[in-house]
């Protein structure tokens, strides 16, 4: 009894703290495919160099932490918004084709910017020491820095669930994703509209590839290496929908966790089964947008 | 009739000189597949920076008019299909006369078949999985494998209070060898091993499976990472874990603790009981002058156990180069490679066993320990002298 | 305007012109001009195949797929299966290879093509997902990482053996590629093949007059998965190697790209985007990866914005110019 007791507050604190970092990195793809119809390949890309940010800016401009978390950030989210100007902006509503080629294209382009930059090694990245170590809660020991995590994540989510339900950005938004037409003949700047959001889901990749860079380590590899898990918790969660990732975040992270925990050698198979029965089960997600 | 003459003194001249021409220029073309690129890479480059340093400070003892050229070639880490068409275009494109390098056993395993086909002498200058040699007549190796490094660390575990130990390796041919290693000798002197598990290759983060261990809390833990990258990931996790400070033991392979990635782990490592074939600190004469020459050339990095045995597989290349004048048949080659033999590698004595074609070698217990410069170093206190692979022995060839 | 006859205007289509030739011509050009190249021309014209079965899922059938190495692989390991096991005949390999691909498909298609969009693609990429980690832990039978070991392939025709130079490869490669070619060209002008392409630009309207869509889309995809498996097949035999990656989603991916490269839905596309792609990867290799990924990046993006529809689409826009 101990045991499993045991085993089930390790595999629910793993598992949360690994889904708090899918959830900040896939919401973003999960809005720009609910409300420009683009499937963004490249997502995965703004959370590497929010990533890459946080552990150059901290290793070799001796930024504190949290600078360089915000540094990356805002960097991010402004490359973000130039891009969508110069590029994705021509993509809304057209050929799912052009969109897998351009993404795909901007992915090579960025792991080879990242290799180019910042050689091909995992990046190292050290928790602040404030967060280094292990905290004791009830007898039991934490690691610090997730515990951090899980709590930080939480703090993100709920500002950000929030302030889409109660500003008028949010309004905007969840108006123009039911009904684009509707939204612009009632007299919404969807051109605006797409830039902001666009660039605050670039932000948020980036702030979760920043955040996650211990439990996701930051290399060129990393568009690619888990594009597939990104995806997974847009298409499972529903996309479009803010919240289903999130739930499918949890499931995924929990049950991923879970796996690691007890069969860590034949995980990934299971994981797949059980993705491919959801998105039979549930085609448009768990939680189907609109 | 003069006329006749020069035009025949000419063209002998010429003739001549055609056939004296490879005699002058003679070239040894050496195909090195290893992983210069992605995330595995820093073994790979460890070896290729030995065996380059090895050939340029060497290159005033060949004999003399011949030439060495080494074409290097990038199997991207552990892709077999890719390492095995890459030995292909090196035989068929560029004719070379030695295959050589392999950090990782499946792209090794995948080339071995490709040697005997084109009877091109392999040179393994790493890749550790046991069954490797059995592949190949034409396969020789100078590194190590686990079965090797991993017994005695067992033995030695065993006899010293830690008799009691849970098995956690990475889930490829390397890994199962380690784990079968480590068990063996720990049962052979006395011990038992409470639990094991593999994890996969690719394992982003090592953290659930640490901690169900932790939940466990065996006496001692034995881990195994192919050395790189993923050491200091996985060092980094023990300690966020605090699985030492919970009382758990851990001893491993020099893969854990690898010279190279000693400085980005910070203190964590301090005391880290491991078993190796090669330690950076070793005060050998032979081993402080490949140091000094290797930090000449590539400042700022430290030499591991890659490295040296990139340095050491280019030496047995050169000796075959040495002894035949540069002109040789592959069995001839292959003949001197597995009679090698030599008391003066940085790692201490080592020799071929011409039966087998695999390595014999001191293994090392070690410990790592802050030197006076406050680098970390592994340092050796107890040693296994001239081990040969257990495996080999336990399962005869039919 | 109305053709006069639309018989004849099928049958217009269905002719053979003569640039149709060009790049049969060019392959045999290739076996005498680079005999040192054959083995790489081998997995071109391996990978050709390959993209002709993407070209077939996706440009004819309009199915999004990021996991059609489900069914290279599945050809690549029955393949590889049986001359580790002692049936190393090259032909009844290819055929079987193909057979357990096209099984694969049909079983897999049932469940894919009742999906659309985004669902649709990552259940593709799932079901190759899972073959490859079913392929990386049954390491009983597959070898798990280290790739299936012993593969003995026999002589093709039991007559020309599978050197180390890749002659009897590449001729066997350029053969079956040339059978599967006549195939897909019968297939996709015949009235089966108009119907997949209706399907796709309004598959509401093909329900409306009555068309099967779904059975129609079950065979397409069918046929294509036992293309793959072929294609899978003949790497397979000519490596005399499989391991997991063969199942890997970089498999899936690269090969898109270069179909899209050369233009989708055309049927010559492959034969313009997957040499140009190898090739240029192989001259690359030498210099740093980083730069080859940049570019060809560059070019993809650079093509959605003014090379719509691949090399073919731009060069049929200049001619219509």
């Amino acid at each position: 009894m101990h045991q499993a007791l045991s085993a089930a507050i390790s595999i629910g604190f793993f598992g949360l703290a690994y889904a708090m970092v899918l959830y900040l990195i896939s919401v973003g793809l999960s809005v720009t495919l609910g409300l420009m119809g683009v499937v963004n390949l490249a997502h995965g890309a703004f959370a590497m160099f929010g990533g890459y940010a946080v552990t150059e800016l901290m290793a070799r401009a001796g930024l504190p932490f949290w600078a360089a978390l915000i540094a990356g950030v805002v960097l991010v989210a402004a490359g973000g918004a130039v891009l969508e100007r110069v590029l994705y902006r021509r993509l809304y509503g057209g050929d799912e084709l052009d969109q897998v080629l351009l993404t795909i294209g901007l992915v090579f382009m960025s792991l080879a910017a990242a290799r180019f930059g910042f050689g091909t090694l995992d990046q190292v990245f050290h928790p602040p020491p404030a967060l280094a170590g292990t905290i004791t809660i009830a007898g039991r020991s934490f690691p610090t820095y997730r515990s951090f995590l899980i709590l930080s994540g939480a703090a993100l989510v709920a500002l950000l669930w929030l302030g889409l339900d109660r500003t008028r950005f949010g309004a905007m938004l969840r108006a123009a994703v039911d009904n684009p037409r509707m939204a612009e003949a009632v007299g919404i700047d969807t051109g605006r509209l797409f830039a902001v959001s666009f660039a605050l889901g670039s932000g948020l990749a980036a702030l979760g590839g920043g955040l996650g860079a211990e439990i996701l380590p930051i290399s060129p590899a990393y568009p690619v290496q888990y594009l597939v898990d990104f995806l997974t918790v847009v298409a499972v969660g529903g996309a479009g929908s803010i919240r289903g990732p999130f739930l499918a975040a949890l499931l995924l992270g929990i049950s991923q966790t879970a796996f690691l925990y007890f069969w860590p050698a034949s995980g990934s198979f299971f994981i797949d089964a059980l993705t491919l029965g959801l998105l039979m089960w549930r085609p448009r997600g768990l939680v189907p947008a609109a | 009739m003069r006329r006749f003459a020069i035009l025949l003194a000419a063209a002998g001249a010429a003739l001549g000189l055609t056939f004296a021409a490879p005699a002058w220029a003679k070239t040894i073309r050496i195909g090195i597949i290893t992983t210069y690129s992605g995330p595995l890479a820093p073994p790979g480059i460890s070896m290729d920076r030995g065996l380059t340093l090895y050939a340029k400070l060497h290159a005033k003892d060949l004999p003399k008019g011949v030439k060495v050229r080494i074409i290097r070639r990038d199997d991207t880490g552990i892709a077999p299909a890719t390492a095995k068409r890459l030995a292909q275009e090196l035989v068929t494109r560029d004719h070379v006369q030695f295959l050589a390098g392999s950090v990782y056993s499946p792209d090794a395993l995948a080339i071995a078949p490709l040697a005997t086909e084109a009877k091109v002498p392999f040179v393994v200058m790493n890749a550790a999985a046991a069954d490797l040699v059995r592949k190949s007549p034409y396969v020789v190796r100078d590194s190590f494998t686990l079965w090797q490094v991993a017994m005695p660390m067992g033995e030695w575990a065993a006899k010293h209070g830690m008799g009691d130990a849970y098995t956690a390796v990475s889930d490829y041919a390397p890994g199962w060898d380690a784990e079968g290693g480590f068990i063996a000798g720990i049962k052979a002197a006395g011990g038992k091993i409470v639990g094991s598990v593999r994890f996969p290759l690719n394992n982003p983060d090592f953290a659930p499976v640490l901690q169900r261990i932790k939940d466990l809390h065996p006496h001692t833990l034995f881990i195994f990472v192919p050395g790189g990258p993923q050491s200091t990931q996985m060092m980094k996790t023990f300690n966020a874990l605090g699985l030492a400070k919970a009382g758990i033991h851990l001893v491993t392979t020099q893969d854990l603790v690898i010279d190279s990635e000693l400085p980005k782990m910070g203190n964590i490592p301090l005391g880290v009981v491991s078993s190796g074939t090669y330690q950076e600190a070793s005060k050998r004469p032979a081993n402080r002058a490949f140091v000094a020459a290797f930090q000449k050339a590539y400042p700022g990095s430290i030499p591991d156990f890659p490295a040296m045995q990139g340095w050491d597989g280019m030496a047995m290349i050169f000796r075959v180069i040495r002894q035949t004048g540069g002109t040789f048949a592959p069995a001839q080659a292959m003949a001197i490679l597995s009679h090698y033999s030599t008391t003066n590698s940085p790692r201490g004595p080592f020799h071929i066993d011409p039966a087998t074609r695999d390595v014999v070698e001191n293994v090392y217990i070690r410990r790592v320990e802050k030197l006076k410069n406050g680098q970390l170093a592994n340092v050796r206190f107890d040693t296994f002298p001239m081990v040969s692979d257990p495996w080999a022995k336990m399962h005869p060839q039919k | 305007m109305i053709a006069a006859d639309p018989v004849a205007a099928l049958a217009a289509r269905h002719r053979w012109r003569w640039p149709e030739a060009l790049p049969w011509l060019a392959a045999v050009a290739a076996f005498f001009l680079f005999p040192g190249y054959l083995a790489l021309g081998a997995q071109i014209l391996a990978s050709i195949l390959y993209g002709l079965s993407i070209d077939l899922v996706l440009g004819y059938g309009g199915i999004v797929t990021l996991g059609q190495a489900a069914f290279f692989g599945t050809g690549a390991y029955t393949a590889g299966l049986l001359a580790a096991h002692g049936m190393g005949a090259p032909e009844p390999g290819l055929i079987a290879a193909g057979l357990a691909a096209a099984a694969l498909g049909a079983l897999s298609g049932l469940a894919v093509l009742r999906l659309s969009g985004l669902a649709q693609l990552m259940a593709t990429l799932m079901v190759a997902a899972m073959l490859q980690s079913a392929a990386d832990k049954a390491s009983a039978i597959t070898g798990g990482a280290d790739g299936l070991q012993n593969m003995a392939v026999g002589k093709v025709l039991g007559l020309f053996a599978f050197g180390l130079y890749g002659r009897t490869a590449y001729l066997y490669a350029l053969a079956v590629l040339f059978l599967c070619f006549l195939g897909m060209r019968a297939l996709v002008h015949s009235p089966f093949g108009r119907s997949l392409v209706g399907m796709r630009e309004n598959a509401a309207r093909m329900t409306a007059l009555g068309a099967p869509v779904f059975a129609r889309r079950l065979i397409a995809y069918t046929i294509a998965a036992g293309m793959a498996g072929i294609s899978g097949a003949l790497y397979a035999q000519s490596t005399g190697f499989v391991a997991p990656d063969s199942l890997g989603f970089d498999r899936s991916g690269n090969i898109l790209v270069m179909l899209l490269l050369g233009g989708i839905g055309r049927l010559y596309g492959a034969f313009i985007g997957v040499p140009l792609f190898m090739v240029a990867q192989d001259r690359l290799s030498d210099l740093d990866p980083a730069y080859w990924y940049f570019w060809i990046g560059l070019g993809l993006v650079l093509m959605v914005r003014f090379a719509r529809g691949g090399i073919l689409g731009l060069a049929a826009r200049i001619r219509r110019e």
